[in-house]
């Protein structure tokens, strides 16, 4: 398998704390990463400096080896689709209009909407179940509604590699499941890249072909979720104790919170 | 989810968005551009004296018989040389006005933007003073020294503001809107200083320049105006695509595509010197640049390729219809047009708003 993306030695820090620093990292052509660690632990900024929105202060993001600095947006978006964690839309477009939006990189000149577009847009929404809301704004949607319409918008734009921060947030539990079925299927019928940031430890685990942990901007652990995932380092990345057995269809590591203790003389100083 | 195969195509047509459909926007620039020009035409029967349709038809169709007027000043010299100038005017400051509100409100991702919003306005109103304060009576191709002073100060505010907001090649856009109103405060500052210090006919000449007003512009210099304003009009229409991405935020526009800070550069730059254009030859009329992206907006929806150029047309005939009824309301007298534009375009918007809010509740 090729490498589809090369960090070397990636830092990167808005102002004085590195939020990531000396981050190397590949990942193949074809295989589903997950990205893993405590809040702050700068899951969202390496998602972003994969898809060129950030630029690191020190190091290389290489994407097919170029450095992702040097690439027009323009052909950056037909390699990289991104979704991400939260999103606003200020004017009432609608969920059809957006989805639509898109198709923005293989349109030309005044942009017309061509047939292609349409069936390729229309086909998203069906994958993410919001073709029925086509004509709906976004603003009367619901927070899942809205979720799905994103990840629809980065359907439509058929790129080879997806990138997703917490895709299945604000989603109910089938959806959420779908969402990781759907990526999965992506993966092996077009061999879609994925590189998914996700709080769900199970999901990840479940999902995901390797993990990333990573812990204060640094990775911590790389490798098949069985190996990263374990009492001992989530007790260092995440500083609490968990309990881990295997999924019992899966096989897979399964996570289970321990019971919440009550904190006495926290709240009531 | 799973129910839909990843490889299967849908069928392409597009029953699912009828907002999209190429016949509804034919259709609606379509009405659009007929109502400007009924609305024109209606227009040039008043004034002073009203000039009853079929004369005017006679007047329009043969434009030869303009000057052999006898006596007084001949009707057909009223339409030619006193309203149609001045009409085209309103129609070219309106649709400017309109199209620079659009285009601000999804670069600013403000809905409350307007041309006059980010100081280039105050700019020209800047020229202006000095210019009436110093007594300039020259002209140079069709337009008064206030006009071409009024011009000039804009292309430097312009200037000044970009200089201000541009970091390494970003226009951070909360920077801009920031610079923007700083400088409408200074500008503002310096105005009234050079009004306490002049007399009180240039003060009042100043205090009428800037309430807006349509009446000074020939041939000559509309011409050069309409040059500009078709080519600004066209350069934002043709920025309607990348508009809807913009107005999503940097990130997810540059994430779809975009190449956000070019497309910013191109915006504010044509947006400003249409500013700079329509406030040199118009004062500061209000109420269009605002209010007429939004109306549009409510009815046609917020895809900018079609959003863009309604709302110009509209903007423009709105105008020419709120000068002329500023004109003839009082005849002879003549009533600031700003007084027009908000009277009217006021309660329709609240009528807008109201009936939107009635479709939302169910």
């Amino acid at each position: 398998m090729d490498a589809c993306y090369q960090l070397r030695d990636v830092g990167f820090r808005y102002a004085q704390p590195w939020v990531l620093e000396g981050c190397s990292l590949d990942v193949s052509e074809g295989e589903i990463l997950g990205v893993v660690g405590a809040n702050g632990s700068g899951k969202t900024s390496l998602l972003k400096l994969m898809a060129g929105l950030l630029r690191p202060q020190k190091g290389r993001v290489c994407l097919h080896g170029s450095d992702v600095a040097t690439l027009p947006p323009l052909e950056m978006a037909r390699l990289v689709a991104l979704v991400p964690q939260e999103s606003q839309v200020l004017f009432p477009f609608t969920v059809g209009e957006l989805v639509l939006m898109g198709r923005f990189v293989h349109q030309r000149g005044w942009g017309w909407e061509s047939g292609d577009d349409l069936r390729i847009a229309r086909h998203a929404m069906r994958i993410m179940e919001v073709d029925h809301l086509a004509t709906r704004t976004f603003q009367a949607l619901s927070g899942g509604e809205r979720h799905r319409t994103v990840i629809a918008r980065a359907l439509a734009q058929h790129t080879p590699i997806l990138l997703l921060d917490e895709p299945t947030a604000f989603l109910d539990l089938k959806h959420q499941i779908d969402i990781y079925g759907v990526l999965k299927e992506l993966n092996r019928e077009r061999h879609v890249t994925v590189v998914v940031v996700s709080h769900d430890l199970n999901l990840a685990s479940q999902y995901c072909d390797r993990l990333l942990l990573l812990h204060e901007g640094r990775p911590y652990r790389t490798g098949p979720p069985k190996d990263v995932l374990t009492v001992e380092h989530l007790r260092v990345t995440y500083g609490c104790e968990v309990l881990i057995d295997a999924h019992p269809a899966t096989g897979t590591p399964r996570i289970t919170l321990p019971r919440a203790e009550a904190r006495p003389h926290l709240i009531s100083q | 989810m799973m129910g839909v195969p990843i490889l299967a195509t849908a069928p392409a047509d597009m029953s699912f968005l009828p907002a999209l459909t190429a016949r509804r926007r034919v259709r609606a620039l379509t009405v659009l551009v007929a109502a400007a020009l009924i609305g024109v035409v209606l227009c040039l029967q008043y004034g002073v004296e009203r000039i009853p349709l079929p004369e005017l038809a006679r007047i329009l169709l043969a434009p030869g018989a303009a000057t052999d007027s006898a006596a007084g000043v001949s009707p057909a010299v009223i339409v030619w040389e006193v309203r149609l100038p001045r009409l085209l005017l309103a129609f070219l400051v309106g649709a400017s006005l309109a199209a620079v509100g659009v285009a601000l409100q999804a670069l600013l991702r403000n809905p409350l933007a307007d041309p006059y919003i980010l100081g280039i306005s105050s700019g020209a109103a800047l020229g202006a003073a000095l210019a009436l304060q110093f007594g300039l009576a020259w002209a140079i191709g069709g337009f008064t020294a206030v006009q071409l002073c009024a011009f000039i100060f804009a292309a430097a505010t312009i200037g000044v503001i970009y200089r201000i907001a541009v970091a390494d090649g970003r226009i951070p856009v909360q920077t801009l809107l920031l610079a923007g109103v700083i400088i409408n405060a200074i500008l503002s500052a310096l105005i009234l200083f050079i009004t306490s210090l002049s007399d009180s006919t240039s003060a009042f000449r100043l205090f009428f320049w800037l309430m807006g007003s349509l009446a000074t512009l020939g041939y000559d210099g509309l011409g050069a105006l309409a040059a500009i304003v078709l080519v600004g009009i066209g350069v934002l229409c043709a920025q309607g695509r990348n508009l809807n991405l913009l107005s999503l935020g940097d990130d997810p526009a540059q994430g779809l595509g975009l190449d956000v800070e070019r497309v910013k550069r191109v915006i504010f730059i044509t947006t400003a010197l249409l500013t700079g254009a329509a406030v040199a030859v118009s004062g500061l009329i209000g109420f269009v640049g605002m209010i007429v992206p939004h109306a549009v907006r409510m009815v046609l929806g917020p895809d900018h390729r079609l959003l863009l150029p309604a709302s110009a047309l509209v903007g423009g005939t709105f105008l020419a219809v709120a000068d002329t009824v500023a004109r003839s309301l009082l005849a002879p007298a003549e009533l600031p047009v700003g007084v027009i534009t908000a009277l009217c375009g006021g309660p329709f918007f609240i009528y807008l708003l109201m009936s939107h809010r009635k479709e939302a509740i169910g």
